[in-house]
This record gives C-alpha cells, structure tokens and sequence, in this order.
C-alpha cells in the first residue's frame, strides 16, 4: 500500500484509452465497474475532445457479481460492436476487473466477431498510464503486422533508389504533452529537408495507415515512454532502425537533424534550416539576467531529459535539481542529473517533490500541473513542460515544443514567469520600497504567480546557531541579500563565526564570511 | 400553488409514479467523487480511500482542478504484494494511517473508504475502523463506509458516509422538540435555514454533516428528520432506526419546492401556518421577483437529464413547474420511492423518467429529440455540445449554493446562462 495525495499517472486502463482515442477505427472495450467512466472528461473536458473517446465500459455494479459479469461482458461486447462498427477492438480489464477474473480478452476472441480483437494485460496493481499505452500500441501493432509481407524482407535494407527517404512519427496521443502542434511541427520540419512522413501513430491514424508502417524507412521515435516498445519490435521485424533524438529544443532538433542525415544515409544541410530565434533571444543583452537562474526541472523521462539541456544550454540557466515519475526512463535522468552534477529525484511521490521544491528554493519550476500548485504554494514561478498537464496546457494556439518553432514557445514560456531584469535589479536597490519589494509579484503578472516571495522567517531561523548573537545591523543587513540565498548565506555566516570562536555577528562578519565562501 | 399545498398533498401520493428501467452502459461516477465536497464540509476529518490508483486518479480528476493547498483525502494504492497476502493488508493500513497522522496530527476521523478493489478482495474496513480506533483511543476516531462504484453512484457515497456515522451519534435526552436537517449544504445555505427556522420558533436545529467529526448531533424519540438533499435514502432509514421521524417534503430547490420544505417542517413543529406564511413572505416575495426575470428566457424551452447526481427529479419539478420549461427526458441513477414522495405528486405528466442508464440508446433519444438543453455529466458535455446541443454540468448542481430561496435565482442562471451564450456568440457552427 502506498499512500497517494495526487497521482502523476493514471492507471494502465487509461493509457489503453489514449491510444483508442487517438485513433480512427478502433473502439476499446473496458470491463470495468460503474465510475470508472470518469476518464471519458479527461478527453472531453482536458482536451476538449469534441467526442466521446470510443470505449465501452461494461459498468458492472454488486447485483452483476452475484449473476455473471462474464456474460454482462459479452453483452456490452456485442452492443458495442453493433453500435459503433468498429474496424478492430481492443479489449481490456480495468484494476477491479482484474481481480474479478473474467478473463474478457479469450471470450472476446471466441465471440465470433467479424473483426479483429485484440485482446490486452493492463498489470493494473504494478503499471501505470505511460505503460498502459505503450503496451496497448505494441500489441495493436504486433497483431495487425505480424503477417506483414514485408516480415520475411530484408524491409530496412529496401532501395530507396530516387524516392525521398520516409520515416514514421511514432508516440503521439491524446493527452500527450502538445502532441497536436508537436507532430505539424515536425512534420514540416523533415518536409523542409525533403523527408516525407510515412504514417503518424497513434494520433489520427487509422488501421490501414498501421499496415503501412513497414513501408517507412526508419521511424522516428517522438515519445520513448508511448513508442519505444513498439520501435523495437519494428526494428528487430522489419530492420527498421529508430531515430531516438527528441528534437526539444534548438541543439536538440539539430541533434534529430544530425541523426536523421546518419540512419538515412541523406545530406541535410542543418545549417540552413536551423531557423530558430531562440539562439539571438538567448545571446541578446536583455537575457543576461538568465544566466545562472535556479531552475528545478521535473516531469516525465524524456522531457525532463530534454528540458534540463535547454535550461543549462540554451537559457543559461543552473538546472538546482531534477526528477522524473517514469521509473522507466530513471536511467537516463539520473546520466543528465549526473552530468549536470545534481540529485536526480525518481519518484512519483507529490509529496518528495514539493520537499524538494521547498528544500531547493529554485527561482523557475518547470514542472507537471501538479508542480505548479506546488510553486504557486511557494510563490515560485512556473511553466508546464510535461504531462499530467491541465485545460490550460491544451492551448488554442499554435504551441509546439518539438522543433525550432518549439524552441522559440520554450523560451517565451520560460521567461514569461520570471521578473525581468532591470526590475530584478531595482528591487533589490530599493529594497524597503512599500508596494515594490521582493513579495510583489512581476509587474507584467499583477494577478500572477510572483517568482519571489518572501521566506517565512521560520524558514531562514532553521539551523539557527542559538549560541550565536546577530547584532540589528547585520540582521537588517542580511535581510538585504536576495530570499533564494539568504537561508544558504545565514548559514554559512553563522559556520564562519562559529570556526573563529566568534558570539556575535556584526556587519563585518557578514562580508567576511561572504568573501570566504565565495572563493 | 402555495408552498402550503405542496406540502400537505404530499404524504398519500406514490406508488403509481414507476419510472421506466433501463439497463446497460453508466456514465455516472461512483461514490468516492462525494469526498469531493464532503472533505472541504468536515474540517477535522481525512479520507483516506483504500484502492486501486483508478480510485487516486477519478478523485483528482472530478475534483478537476487542483485547488486545494493539502487535500483532506488520498487513496491507499493497493499494489501486487497487497494482493498476494490478506494480512499484510492491515499492516500496511496501520502504516499508511500513521503517515497521514505524522503529517496532519490534529485530525480527529479518520474515514476509510472502500473502493471496489477493496470490496471485492473483502478487505475487511468495519474490523480495521474497530481496531485501529482503539488503538488511537482518545485521539482519533476511525469510521468506514464504502464509495465503490460496484455499490454507489456519485452522491450516494455521502449516503454511505452520514449512515456510517449514524451508530455514533449520541442519544438525544431533552425532551425539547428538536429538527435536524440532514445533506451537506454550502454553509451560506446553512446559514440562511437557520435564520428562518430561528423566526419560525424552531431554535434546535442541527445540520448532519456539520464542520466538526467529534461535535455531532444528538438524536432521540423527538428528534425530526427533513432531508435536505435527495440521495440519502439509506442514512434516512438508519436515522429512523434509532426513532426519528421523517419528515417528508419536496426539496428546497425553487421557490416553491423551498416553500413547501418549510412548511412541512414546521407543520411537524406544530406551528400555526399563518405564523409561517408570515415568515417566509419577504424571502419569498424576493426570490419569486428575482426569478421571473430568467422565467422568460427558460419559458417554453425542452430539457432533458442524463443520470447523474440524483437530484434530476426534483430539479426537473423545478425547472418545469417554476421555469415554465418542458422536460423531454429525465433519468436518474435509482429511484427512492421513500424520499421521493413528496415531490412524485408534483411531477408533470407526460415526461419519460427513467431509473438506470444505457449511455448509447440515450445519447440516440437525445441526438433525435434535440432538446434545448441537456444536463449530463462532464465526459459527455462537451460531445453533445460539439453536435450543436446545449448542456448543463450536473457536477456544478453538488459545487454550487442552489438551495433555498436565496439561491433560486442562481440555480435558474446555470441553465441560463448557456442558452444566453449561444444567442450571444458570433463564431459560427458550434464545433
């Protein structure tokens, strides 16, 4: 038993109903008991899907347990086969289902159903969403091409002759971070090296575009945590091989750019279609009061992996602390964590987060929905980078992450919660100004979240040396320096002290110390 | 039709009134979501679900947004090694309870709510509440109740909650008459009754649930229950159970239907009517001139309620009677002939009401009679509204203060209010 406040990730059912929503012609058929019909909002309401996602819940109730809920399955199945004509169905048990063991995916099978079922294992007491889905479009894809012609050719080996070289964008879904501006963006992206995208899947694929996978040069693995799985499978059948670069970010897309040009065996002048202003943003004058700005970066794997390099190599930034909830990817968080010489955080626990958080009094979170209550709480600010994102990370504008465009919405997204520099400076010139101190909140965000809020005195108290005395000058004095240091500074002043025999601390103590530890 | 009427034609008519069942696909949450709003009405209580991560993620999800700075809930994720070992189970709860009272010490209940995981491996929670409240002996008091989805819909989990604590309450031993008003209420709408009740003569009124798990009501041979929600069959029969009397009334939703609750409360208090009519007159006057303004935007326009809050009955006697609008449709969960009884005899005729639900055939009935406006969970809003058809979140009917006479004119905004927007856009189709 693990005691949960909020939940990064959904259980695996859910990533089984992404990946149906995603898709034209199929329909998921969910034994599950009433109320697990909630998820149908997270589509309709967070995405503001204009459709029901198309799966059908049996909805089982007690009075269902004493009868058969088996037969109450094949019911639903028949209904929902009749009314919805789908082209291939998948069938899954949410976690109570599991228990009750009705094994619906073998009946489904042997329902004589004019179309194909698949049938899927959800490990709902073990698994979470990200794995769900991933799951769920490998077996979608292992069962409709494992008789693919194309199994027994050498497929990745196929003269490519004149034609343009093609890839696949495998990983989209709904309720993917940005998925919808993700995949145009890219998509133009490799149209403007001359690429053309083969099949994008899940998101907006239908059945035949899957059978067309195998037709693809290479595929592009846009999101590790939904499409590694199934880029494997298709690597070892059909010798395709998978371009594993995240293009987040501006190195990040050149790097994608790099990749492509080495797997495809094609020319591609990066040069002349790196077309990104995030570099000239970065460089100009105005961004030097980014430069060493403490960031803390938390999310899923692949994001987070990305965005830590974007915020120490493309902002300027000092990455404080990162972590992710996919376990899946813990290897790879804790290299960039490693490299950056920081803690790598792998947990999915909201409650070690906000410690961290609050423990690192970083001046940017970039965060989860979940790490933006988290930050507003301590008067941190915030940008989403990751899912479980909000109705509000589901812009109406155009807002790709992946790309150059991408790169261009990060730095705006970035800068946006953090005050500006001269305004930075000036606070801290005028220190004691009534309504224009370090607790007010930028001033292009009246009603915001302001990025620096006072620290309770509590908090600076903590490690108080009490044999110690600070006199009223150092004390106003220490009040001076900037809230995210002053905890660190009164520290370490008080250590100084304490190593030279000192009781009481004065002004002077102050900027000896300072100059000590600033060697 | 005075609220006066409403009330003393009520108690004879039922039986006749049988909605029609349907059987199938439901799309009604189930019965933790009322930890929604029952955890922000008890101050000193934490929910603690015990669960699958289904159960963590429909809270959060329903709750929709992330509001609250350190929620008074969370969910005990069963995981594989839960499963494997019955024993372990109750190990592992006494674990997870001393972690929430190391981070919230000063509560003073603990629920634990049973999920439909927990109900089907019979985790055993009535033994584990006995247990664990003798070993907090003194501190904290441990009460469950089930919220699982295979035994509750959505508002019937407070049902299983107030009728949880039922057996807590204290024996009543004043012989002073004594009314307690039964359903979480927003507490402006708690104020607002006990005002009136206090004009009425009626000074020993309790609400269950209150802000407090350790100060609850007293009850007794002379303690009168009148329901202020329509979903708590149950905790009405418990309360019966221990001799209370119910009385029966329509609900406070509209002017009239609020008319009516009073008077039938203070008919059981023996107070003269005109005493009341006196009383009420002012609030009344008020909400029947507020209302008439969004009367004629409402007037003669078709409704229909998907199954979802249990207050579709009664709202569908508002909305027809007070609205002047016409239901097409009206389903709801379960029918509870027992609190339903004096709103049956005020119900228009010619409605199709429907007990249960199944979704696609009902999505059909709505697609092919195309009311003006629908009332529906969240999932399927926003699919109906991209058809082109207007909808109402039953959710925000549980979020919002819609009782009483105050509050007349608000609940008659909410179906309003997306009518008027449709008249105000300009921005073409409507997907």
């Amino acid at each position: 038993m693990e005691l949960t406040l909020w939940t990064y990730e959904g259980p695996p059912h859910v990533g089984a109903i992404r990946i149906a929503a995603s898709m034209r012609d199929v329909h998921l058929v969910l034994h599950a008991p009433q109320g697990d019909t909630y998820a149908d909002l997270l589509f309709t309401m967070i995405e503001r899907d204009g459709k029901r996602p198309p799966v059908t819940y049996t909805t089982f109730q007690a009075r269902d347990l004493g009868a058969s809920t088996a037969e109450k399955f094949l019911n639903t199945l028949q209904a929902a086969y009749e009314h919805h004509q789908p082209k291939l169905i998948l069938v899954a048990d949410s976690c109570t289902a599991e228990l009750i063991q009705d094994q619906p995916g073998t009946l489904a099978q042997t329902a004589g159903l004019p179309v194909p079922v698949v049938p899927l294992e959800m490990a709902a007491y073990s698994r979470k969403e990200n794995w769900g889905a991933s799951e769920t479009f490998y077996h979608l894809v292992r069962a409709l091409l494992s008789n693919h012609p194309n199994t027994s050719l050498q497929a990745g080996s196929q003269e490519r002759g004149s034609r343009p070289p093609r890839v696949n964008l495998l990983g989209p879904t709904k309720l993917g971070f940005r998925c919808r501006d993700d995949v145009r963006e890219i998509t133009q992206l490799l149209e403007s090296v001359g690429i053309d995208v083969n099949v994008v899947a899940p998101l907006g694929a239908g059945i035949d575009d899957l059978f067309r996978i195998p037709e693809a040069d290479a595929n592009v693995c846009l999101h590790p945590e939904i499409a590694l799985t199934t880029c494997g499978w298709l690597e070892r059948t059909f010798k395709q091989k998978t371009i594993k670069t995240v293009p987040l970010g501006y190195g990040a897309t050149r790097d994608f750019l790099q990749e492509l040009a080495d797997v495809l065996d094609y020319p591609i002048d990066i040069d002349r279609v790196s077309q990104c202003r995030l570099p000239w943003y970065s460089r100009s004058v105005d961004s030097t009061y980014l430069t060493g700005k403490r960031v803390y970066v938390y999310g899923d794997g692949s994001h987070v992996v990305a965005m830590a390099r974007v915020a120490q190599r493309e902002m300027g930034f000092d990455v404080v602390g990162l972590g992710t909830y996919s376990r899946e990817m813990a290897r790879e968080v804790r290299a960039v964590a490693a490299e950056l010489g920081v803690e790598a955080l792998i947990s999915d626990s909201h409650l070690a987060v906000e410690q961290a958080i609050s423990e690192l009094r970083p001046e940017l979170v970039l965060g989860t929905q979940m790490e933006r209550h988290i930050a507003k709480r301590l008067g941190i600010g915030c940008a989403v980078i990751s899912t479980p994102a909000h109705v509000q990370d589901y812009p109406a504008r155009y807002s790709p992450q992946m790309g150059f465009e991408g790169a261009n919405v990060l730095f705006d997204t970035w800068v946006h919660p953090l005050i500006m520099g001269l305004e930075e400076h000036l606070l801290h010139m005028f220190r004691d100004d009534f309504e224009f101190n370090d607790s007010a909140v930028p001033s292009h965000l009246a009603h915001g979240d302001g990025t620096l809020k006072e620290v309770d005195a509590g908090d600076v108290a903590q490690g108080n040396q009490s044999s110690l005395l600070w006199e009223a000058g150092a004390e106003k004095e220490l009040k001076k320096i900037p809230f995210f240091v002053r905890g660190k500074a009164k520290r370490n002043t008080e250590q100084y002290a304490l190593d030279r025999g000192l009781t009481a601390i004065d002004i002077e103590t102050l900027y000896e110390a300072k100059a000590h530890y600033s060697r | 039709m005075t609220g006066q009427v409403l009330a003393s034609s009520a108690a004879d008519v039922s039986g006749d009134f049988q909605p029609q069942q349907e059987r199938g696909q439901r799309a009604v949450f189930c019965g933790l979501t009322s930890i929604i709003w029952m955890h922000r009405k008890i101050q000193d209580a934490f929910f603690l679900v015990v669960g699958s991560r289904t159960c963590a993620h429909l809270i959060q999800s329903a709750a929709g947004v992330m509001i609250f700075a350190e929620p008074r809930f969370g969910t005990a994720i069963l995981g594989d090694r839960d499963l494997a070992g019955m024993a372990d189970c109750h190990e592992e709860l006494d674990r997870v309870v001393a972690q929430v009272l190391e981070r919230r010490p000063e509560l003073k209940t603990i629920f634990l709510v049973g999920s439909c995981p927990s109900e089907v491996i019979k985790l055993d929670l009535d033994n584990a509440a006995q247990r664990l409240s003798r070993e907090y002996s003194g501190g904290v008091r441990f009460v469950s109740f089930s919220g699982s989805g295979i035994e509750t819909t959505f508002t019937q989990g407070e049902d299983s909650c107030l009728t949880a604590l039922v057996p807590s309450l204290n024996q009543r031993e004043s012989d002073q008459p004594h009314l307690l008003v039964v359903g979480t209420l927003p507490d402006i709408v708690e104020d607002q009754f006990r005002r009136l009740f206090h004009q009425l003569g009626i000074d020993c009124v309790e609400f269950f649930p209150g802000k407090s798990s350790t100060e609850l009501p007293e009850i007794g041979l002379n303690t009168q229950v009148v329901l202020a929600q329509p979903y708590l069959g149950e905790t009405l029969r418990a309360l019966q159970g221990r001799g209370a009397h119910h009385i029966p009334a329509p609900f406070p939703l509209g002017v009239a239907g609020t008319a009516a609750w009073f008077y039938a409360a203070a008919a059981a208090f023996g107070i003269p009517e005109g005493r009341v009519e006196e009383v009420l007159q002012a609030p009344r006057a008020r909400a029947t001139r507020a209302l008439s303004a969004l009367r004629d935007e409402l007037a003669g326009r078709r409704f229909a309620m998907l199954p979802d809050s249990q207050l579709e009955i009664p709202l569908a006697r508002f909305l027809a009677l007070e609205c002047g609008m016409t239901p097409v449709e009206v389903g709801t969960p379960y029918f509870d002939a027992t609190v339903m009884q004096a709103e049956i005899p005020l119900l228009p005729a010619g409605v199709s009401w429907i007990e249960g639900q199944d979704l696609d055939p009902a999505l059909d009935r709505i697609r092919s009679a195309r009311p003006d406006i629908t009332v529906c969970g969240l999932g399927i809003a926003n699919p109906l509204e991209a058809e082109g058809l207007r909808t109402k979140w039953s959710i925000e009917l549980l979020f919002s203060p819609i009782q009483g006479f105050e509050q007349v004119a608000d609940l008659a905004e909410l179906f309003a209010r997306p009518l008027r927007r449709e008249a105000k856009l300009e921005v073409g189709e409507w997907s």
